[in-house]
């Protein structure tokens, strides 16, 4: 275990700085969101939940992935360089933690995105335990911790001190430099456990979601009802540190095309739009993709584990408080049944 | 309240108006409400407290049957507006007004530093909420959602009937921030939105919510335009977006607030809408969209007393 006081924190992040990139909750505009380490930033480590996920250190809203020019009949191609210098992500939640899992499992299985697994292996995440879980979280439904989360270090406050455990090499070197700690941490995780215990979504009916139950739920009439009022935004993909889809898009330069991609809604119309129309023509369908893709699709090919990590996000931004902890209560089937 | 409607409700239903009713529906806290279309056998779910922020108006387009529809004062406003623009028919609707003394922001209470909101008690204009962290106390006018802040008054416009008496919780000044905004140096104006809208994440929230943006496809959401939108070019592009959204309401959006109100990221767009709501009021004389039925607006109404086109150098370029 190391120590690092508060007094001390903005010098560490200054030397981790120093060479290499530091991303970390920073607020812009009364927002805390995860942004680059800079000596203005006003970082929030005490914000719970930055308003869209970690996710995006490791597989960002827009990326470019290939150029290509065109000079009389010649077409150059050019790939994007993959990320190769080591940056830092601090401050990440059990949650986000549990979800770059879920996207390595995406991402990471072959064949492999070369973009995605770049960003991870130059990449070291320090997590901090949750000392004060919200109302809307959940994420131990999904047998996460928010009092010993995962990641390359684990961080918890305890008085004026963060107390960190590397757990692995990357974040042994990470703050090999800080002075050693004897500090126990379990006061802390017993105590945040015990708040976990007691939040209002902590014990959750999962019941029949699942590859067997899969044609039950999805042709489950509560589908209407439950997505009526929703708008079709994409609020709620957008803030998911789960939600990994995307779309691949060119860009006309005038002198060739630059080929990106970005995040993807399944919410909006045009999600996966064919040459034949779209599959799923109205909200009721969208709406239906995104949590039988959480609950039940994610899990009947990925040994169960769910794609949701129960951070909150959707039910505290949702516009019309629609969120998927409703679609499991609505939908879900008692032991019994 | 709640009471008084569920009974007038029952009645009209008996009375054969309509099989159906849209008001807002109990959540899982107690501060959440969703839109909901009830029917007699759920209607035991139709909730109408201070957290029933959200307009409801938009939900009328395409309904092609009659249905009952809860109408806060200021949610007549963007309904009468649908029906003026044919978005809404108005013989398809039962405008039940319900009495309003300002919606509760929850995301005010949290920004007082309030974490793990579990439920609010009102009594009167003190608000008891309780957390995961003990009770808190807070004045209820200090949380009200910004719309609330500058109420457009108690009066319904176009209803059928009201429910109870409304107040007006208004405690600032409609056109204070533009003032504001518009006394920045062109820099500082330009700074405070760039600010504000790079923190756009283009969920599109705002022109999904949105009564005056009802467009059966958006320009934005069309593969054939080829201005379709999922990732900007430059870092710009979300900007404009948000200032073509705003001048294509120009004239018919009625200062409901939801933009601002279901932004995930916490902009204040509403106040690029409020500045051409002044401006619109500077030069062709006040206007309220959606405040008469069949309202020609002014943008859409020439006159021989319109302002010339000159008055955009007039006021504005290097002036600011």
């Amino acid at each position: 275990m190391k120590k690092l006081p508060i007094s001390e924190l903005n010098a560490f992040f200054a030397r981790v700085a120093a060479d290499q990139k530091l991303y970390l909750p920073v607020e812009q505009a009364g927002q805390v969101d995860f942004g680059c380490w800079t000596e203005d930033a006003t970082v929030r480590l005490d914000a719970l939940k930055t308003v869209k996920s970690a996710k995006g250190a490791f597989f960002p809203q827009v990326e470019d992935m290939l150029r290509f020019h065109t000079q009389g009949k010649n077409i150059d191609i050019q790939p994007t360089e993959l990320m190769n210098e080591k940056f830092v992500i601090f401050g990440v939640r059990a949650c986000d933690a549990r979800a770059f899992e879920l996207l390595d499992r995406v991402f990471m299985s072959e064949p492999q995105d070369p973009f995605y697994a770049a960003r991870r292996e130059h990449g070291t995440v320090v997590t901090l335990a949750c000392g004060e879980p919200e109302a809307s979280c959940f994420c131990t439904n999904f047998d996460i911790d928010p009092a010993d989360p995962a990641g390359d270090v684990t961080a918890w406050l305890v008085g004026e001190n963060y107390v960190l455990r590397a757990n692995t090499e990357k974040g042994e070197a990470l703050i090999a430099d800080l002075a050693d700690s004897d500090d126990d941490v379990s006061a802390k995780q017993a105590e945040i456990r015990a708040i976990a215990e007691k939040l209002p979504f902590a014990n959750l009916n999962l019941n029949g979601f699942d590859g067997e139950h899969l044609m039950e739920r999805f042709s489950d009439p509560k589908w209407a009802e439950l997505s009526r009022a929703c708008l079709g935004c994409g609020t709620c993909t957008f803030v998911c540190p789960t939600c990994q889809c995307y779309d691949i898009r060119d860009y006309d330069t005038g002198h060739g095309v630059q080929r990106y991609r970005c995040w993807d809604s399944c919410m909006y119309s045009d999600f996966t739009l064919m040459a034949h129309g779209t599959n799923r023509p109205t909200q009721v369908e969208r709406f239906r993709q995104r949590f039988m893709h959480k609950l039940v699709y994610f899990p009947s090919n990925n040994e169960g584990i769910y794609g949701c990590v129960g951070c909150g996000r959707c039910v505290d931004k949702c516009p019309q408080s629609l969120n998927i902890v409703k679609v499991i209560k609505a939908l879900g089937v008692k032991a019994d049944d | 309240m709640q009471g008084m409607i569920l009974d007038r409700v029952r009645a009209l239903m008996s009375e054969g108006v309509a099989t159906r009713v849209l008001g807002w529906e109990t959540g899982e806290f107690p501060y959440d409400r969703t839109p909901k279309f009830f029917n007699e056998s759920n209607l035991e779910n139709l909730k109408y407290d201070s957290f029933c922020g959200c307009n409801l108006s938009k939900y009328l387009v395409n309904e092609s049957e009659k249905v009952i529809a809860l109408v806060k004062p200021c949610d007549s406003y963007s309904l009468t507006q649908l029906c003026t623009e044919h978005r809404v028919k108005r013989e398809n609707v039962y405008a039940l007004g319900v009495a309003c003394r300002g919606k509760i922001d929850v995301n005010k209470i949290a920004a007082l530093g309030i974490k793990g909101i579990t439920d609010v008690e009102e009594d009167g204009d003190t608000l008891t909420v309780h957390t995961l962290y003990g009770d808190k106390q807070v004045a209820r006018k200090d949380v009200l959602l910004n719309k609330c802040m500058s109420c457009k008054g108690k009066e319904h416009k176009n209803v059928d009937e009201v429910i109870g008496e409304s107040e007006d919780t208004s405690s600032v000044e409609r056109f204070d921030m533009v003032a504001e905004l518009e006394a920045m140096t062109p820099d500082q104006r330009f700074a405070f939105w760039r600010n504000e809208l790079s923190k756009c994440i283009r969920c599109n929230a705002c022109r999904n919510v949105c009564p005056a943006c009802t467009c059966v496809k958006c320009v934005f959401d069309n593969p054939n335009t080829g201005v379709q939108n999922k990732a900007a070019a430059d870092d710009f592009e979300e900007n404009m977006f948000h200032i073509i959204r705003a001048f294509h309401v120009a004239g018919r959006c009625t200062d409901c607030g939801e933009c601002s109100r279901v932004c995930p990221q916490g902009i204040p767009l509403h106040l690029l809408n409020r500045k051409f709501i002044k401006d619109i009021d500077e030069l062709y004389g006040d206007y309220v969209a959606g405040d008469e039925a069949d309202q020609r607006h002014p943008l859409i109404n020439f006159t021989k007393t319109d302002c010339e086109p000159s008055i955009v150098h007039q006021r504005g370029g290097d002036k600011g």
